[in-house]
């Protein structure tokens, strides 16, 4: 217990992790699932950033630099796709955009 | 060991924090924990002796991602008072699938790296000159994937420009 262990990191971001795909998988509200998403790609710079430095080499927090700048791409236009829906449909229920289904 | 308290203190708020953000029936107050969740992030950092990651943490998620999914609940007038039901009919298939992947993940976890400690020397390397290391690595041997994730970024503020748009 006074050790400093790798696994404490992985097994944080693996409850991250299963946390944000619960989120993905059961909310109906778009944003929200936009969070969950957030939460996913923390967790992978949690563990990017854990090996990165139990190898002692800095390409662990380069990598988790650009997982961040992907993610900041990616909820601009996820709310911009979120904003599309609400203009045309008054509901960002994800449950009646069912356009789709066969 | 006063690194393993810290740890286990901010990673008991976040697990917390992340299950409240998938739980909680206001959309504010789920973005609310989720910022709680992004201070733990950034702390975790610190403690991998990652310093300049930390401060990107903040700027850029606290600092913007959090505030542009606020402004998402809003423009799209999700009610601020107490919200009804977020979750769809299928959650259990949903909490199903998330605790047989914990599961999974934490088994082959303990399984192959068991009680392994951290390489604490070799997280101390970074430790020093954290932000001249970052900068020689982006400018230096990953200076392509930089150039790329700009050009990524213009595309994404054009095609959210275009896509939010009226006309």
């Amino acid at each position: 217990m006074d050790e400093v262990m790798l696994n404490q990191w992985l097994v944080l971001s693996a409850i991250l992790f299963s946390t944000g795909v619960y989120g993905v998988l059961a909310k109906r509200n778009a944003v929200v699932v936009l969070m969950s998403i957030e939460l996913i790609l923390n967790a992978v710079n949690i563990n990017l950033v854990a090996f990165g430095a139990h190898n002692g080499t800095i390409a662990g927090a380069v990598f988790a630099l650009f997982v961040i700048a992907v993610a900041a791409a990616e909820v601009g236009v996820g709310l911009a796709i979120v904003l599309l829906i609400y203009r045309n449909r008054r509901s960002v229920d994800l449950d009646e955009v069912a356009q789709m289904k066969g | 060991m006063a690194q393993n308290i810290f740890f286990y203190v901010i990673a008991a708020i976040m697990a917390f924090s992340a299950i409240r953000v998938v739980t909680v029936h206001n959309v504010v107050h789920a973005a609310m924990y989720l910022v709680v969740v992004l201070a733990g992030v950034a702390a975790q950092y610190i403690l991998l002796a990652s310093e300049f990651l930390a401060a990107t943490q903040v700027l850029v998620y606290i600092g913007a991602i959090v505030v542009l999914v606020l402004f998402g609940v809003m423009l799209t007038r999700a009610k601020l008072g107490e919200q009804v039901n977020l979750t769809n009919d299928y959650w259990y298939v949903g909490a199903f699938t998330a605790v047989i992947l914990f599961a999974l993940l934490a088994f082959s976890l303990l399984d192959h790296f068991g009680d392994e400690p951290l390489d604490q020397a070799a997280a101390e390397t970074q430790l020093r000159d954290n932000t001249e290391q970052v900068a020689d690595a982006i400018f230096g041997q990953y200076v392509v994937p930089f150039q790329a994730v700009s050009v990524l970024l213009l595309v994404a503020l054009v095609g959210a420009i275009v896509l939010a748009r009226r006309d």
